[in-house]
């Protein structure tokens, strides 16, 4: 309000406007020139690779972002646009592209095309081609790929690397009868081969476009010789056929080269598969029952959390919050502490603590005992709660303290005089005012504890393990981490299945969050 | 206030003229409220004195830590920066450098679209709120396999934001961004009256300066929280980091720490408590200082 005062001197300095506007526009454009040319520079990456799905996003994305910065309009635009642009891509779609997933078989050898999974099940089976002749070969190198320059018998010079065959040159440097330089390249000295030893060692290079033609390795990096695969692709049938044993394994549209018999050549590759990882989640009993039995414990998980730390912080607000009591402060600092202590930190103390042969607990409280703790199946889901109350309740504790103070004096006040007993004042006076403030804090507490995944994972890692389980998910897993699980630990990686049950969680949040919308409304109604 | 006494302690407490002292009543009034308290601060603070304690005792495994605050050496906070594999100091500098940059970006990216969505109508408006608002219902980690398989595609074609980039975690953490946080600090620029944004706005600031130089300088304080609580959500973030930072050197403390203790629990426990003690301490140090607006913070999330 008061800014309306000084309006007479603002006035009289109303001619140095014009130059800051200019600086502005200048930053403006400045800002602007620098998106557009990161946005030009990938888009010279992503045409060159034929991307064009990808590349199509970035022109609607840039487009968009200099129509709203340039224009006069769309004010609030400009405002929104930034976030919403991270939003959408790391928010939205990733939510969109879980559900794709899940319904492909992507996962540990089946995670690209058919046409990389030929090259690299060519390029796995390759063995020596016996008595080839040897080609001359020189390691060059430019912008940090390695590329074989070499001559062939014939003194014929063609270059090529890991992801272009050989094409034939005739700039280069010839010495000797072979070829040792080409302009745009860097020749690679001894020490130098020695030093990307592995790399060179590893490289294929393929000596036409057809793969079954063999390509070319070294050995020494001096000299390449012809390796030719066992297997023999047929692109018009779409099949591999193995030249040693004379088996035909074609494409049958399960994602793999697959012989009569059933046998399948991994690597495979991505296809969409429908419905299957949804069938396998609830028709397939060894998945099935984990699946629900890790469900049910999510929920109990973390209605119990809720409950417990809920109903210790707000009996510890009830009995702090008397203003005789000294020293509140202290302890209300002290209590706050394990909320402040990073919670992935407490988990791991707190394992370590409750370790069956040397933690503190076994060792000192119970005095050599031996109790697993973490190790039982029950007694691990009682030590989640137990540690998940440590980690809780202050929360609670200060949500609860800040609600009961913002309750008007007057009204107990009042019903005091009416002659209501102490406990009825805190159980139909306080105690309904109170869950208008804290309701919607105990749901989205609710929601955080669902998906709890550093708990779980840190304190118990899920374990004890379920053996008879056909995925690897144990008995304190929650379902997130039963998603982490089956998508990132251990050998077989299954990402198509494990997005099923991100799906089926999402599923679940939206009911949970669609019913406590409701719920909350008509709560507040209550006021 | 005295209605929470009365509630729980009884209606025993007719104070008013000096009586001597009497033990039974003083308990009865506040005394068993200390009891609960002493109870209570033990239950709260033990792993914490538990864990410092094993941080100083640089013999190192898990069974002598249970000797509690028997030595007092800072062996271990040394050794932690010597270990060959574990690069210590990196994940340290790493959870600052990405836990700043992401809290800062959210703080700007939430409190400019807060200020279009407080001081603006415009079409959409209820709609993108309502959005905001469900967004924050599904947080990022349950699409973790997408999060991993797009930045895979990413490295694909631009690899310094893709997998094993911390610019690309970054960018995944401001998906997060409108979030909760959005709807925080709404409420709280609802608070400042808009009669001073069109006093400024006569005096012929516009939106930009109203927004830069007035408005974000009075919301201070829910800037301050929302940063804050955005510092402590990234320090504690796993899944996402686990996943995306492959390097050792690149990784972040809650995923180095987790490795380094899940490989050798029970050995290296001193030095991973002195990691721990470490770790901890910023967080808490500000937790602590800025605890009221924290609390403050916290209710008006939902309570509006």
């Amino acid at each position: 309000m008061s800014i309306t005062t000084p309006r007479a001197p603002r006035l009289t300095r109303a001619p140095t406007a014009p130059s800051t506007s200019v600086r502005v526009l200048i930053v403006k454009i400045a800002a602007l020139a620098i998106v557009d040319a990161i946005s030009l520079y990938a888009l010279f990456i992503v045409f060159a690779q034929r991307d064009w799905i990808v590349f199509a996003a970035i022109v609607v994305v840039t487009v968009i972002v200099n129509v709203v910065y340039f224009s006069k309009r769309f004010l609030p635009a400009k405002y929104l646009v930034p976030g919403v642009i991270f939003l959408v891509m790391f928010q939205v779609f990733i939510i969109g592209y879980t559900a794709y997933i899940a319904f492909t078989n992507y996962g540990t050898g089946h995670n690209s095309t058919r046409e990389d999974a030929t090259a690299a099940l060519i390029g796995s089976s390759q063995e020596r081609v016996e008595d080839s002749p040897a080609y001359g070969l020189t390691v060059v190198e430019s912008l940090g790929t390695y590329s074989f320059l070499v001559t062939d018998p014939d003194g014929d010079v063609s270059i090529g690397n890991a992801d272009n065959p050989l094409s034939p040159v005739d700039n280069a440097t010839i010495e000797g009868k072979v070829a040792v330089g080409i302009p745009g390249y860097n020749t690679l000295n001894f020490s130098q081969i020695v030093a990307a030893q592995e790399a060179i060692a590893g490289l294929t290079v393929q000596i036409s476009d057809d793969p079954n033609d063999g390509a070319l390795r070294t050995p020494d990096g001096s000299s390449a010789f012809v390796y030719r695969s066992n297997l023999v692709y047929d692109e018009a049938a779409a099949t591999m056929t193995n030249s040693t044993t004379g088996v035909v394994y074609s494409d049958t549209g399960v994602g793999a080269f697959t012989a009569n018999n059933g046998e399948e050549l991994l690597p495979g590759w991505k296809i969409e598969i429908g419905f299957d990882n949804f069938a396998r989640a609830f028709g397939d009993e060894s998945i099935r029952g984990p699946l629900f039995s890790v469900a049910l414990w999510t929920f109990t998980f973390a209605f119990l959390s809720v409950a417990t730390t809920f109903l210790l912080g707000l009996f510890l607000a009830v009995v702090f919050n008397d203003r005789r009591m000294r020293g509140r402060r202290v302890y209300r600092v002290m209590m706050i502490l394990p909320y402040a202590f990073p919670a992935f930190l407490s988990a791991l103390v707190w394992a370590g603590m409750l370790n069956r042969d040397f933690g503190f607990v076994n060792q000192v409280l119970f005095g050599g005992a031996d109790i697993p703790w973490l190790t039982n199946e029950w007694l691990a889901k009682v030590s989640i709660i137990l540690v998940n109350l440590w980690l809780g309740f202050p929360y609670m504790f200060l949500v609860c303290t800040g609600a009961l103070q913002s309750i008007p004096d007057e009204l107990q006040e009042a019903a005091v005089v009416d002659g209501a007993t102490p406990w009825a004042v805190f159980r139909f006076i306080k105690m309904p005012l109170l869950l208008v403030s804290i309701a919607p804090l105990l749901i989205s507490s609710f929601a955080f504890n669902f998906n709890n995944f550093n708990l779980i994972y840190m304190l118990t890692n899920g374990g004890p393990r379920d053996v008879s389980a056909g995925v690897n998910v144990g008995a304190t897993d929650i379902l997130i981490s039963m998603v982490y699980k089956v998508a990132f630990v251990g050998a077989g990686r299954d990402y198509g299945l494990a997005s099923a049950f991100s799906i089926i969680i999402f599923v679940l949040v939206g009911v949970i969050a669609a019913v406590s919308f409701r719920a909350t409304k008509s709560l507040e109604e209550l006021n | 206030m005295s209605g929470a006494t009365t509630a729980a302690a009884g209606a025993s407490t007719a104070t008013g003229t000096r009586r001597p002292f009497r033990f039974g009543r003083w308990f009865r009034a506040t005394g068993w409220r200390h009891g609960v308290g002493v109870v209570m601060s033990i239950f709260a603070i033990f792993p914490l004195l538990y864990v410092l304690s094993a941080s100083l005792n640089p013999s190192g495994t898990l069974i002598s830590a249970n000797a509690l605050f028997s030595i007092f050496d800072f062996g271990s906070y040394i050794e932690l920066f010597d270990l060959p594999q574990q690069p210590y100091a990196a994940w340290y500098g790493n959870t600052l450098v990405i836990g700043i940059t992401t809290s800062v970006c959210t703080v700007f990216l939430g409190a400019m679209a807060a200020y279009s969505f407080s001081r603006m109508r415009f079409v959409g408006r209820r709609v993108g709120l309502l959005a905001v608002l469900l967004v924050q219902m599904f947080p990022q980690l349950l699409a973790v396999v997408a999060i991993f398989l797009l930045l895979n595609g990413i490295s694909d074609i631009f690899p310094a934001i893709g997998l094993d980039s911390q610019i690309g975690l970054i960018m995944v953490y401001l998906g997060g961004a409108l979030g909760v946080n959005t709807y925080l600090m709404y409420g709280f620029f609802n608070t400042v009256p808009t009669s001073i944004d069109e006093a400024a706005k006569i005096d012929g600031a516009g939106h930009a300066r109203i927004f830069f130089s007035i408005i974000l300088r009075l919301v201070a304080p829910i800037l301050a929280v929302v940063g804050l609580l955005s510092f402590i959500g990234t320090t504690n973030e796993f899944v996402i980091a686990s996943i995306v930072l492959i390097e050792p050197e690149k990784q972040t403390l809650a995923v180095g720490l987790y490795q380094f203790v899940s490989d050798e629990f029970s050995k290296n426990y001193s030095i991973f408590a002195a990691g721990a003690v470490l770790a901890a301490l910023p967080v808490m140090a500000l937790f602590l200082y800025l605890q009221k607006y924290i609390v403050s913070g916290l209710t008006a999330g939902s309570v509006k």
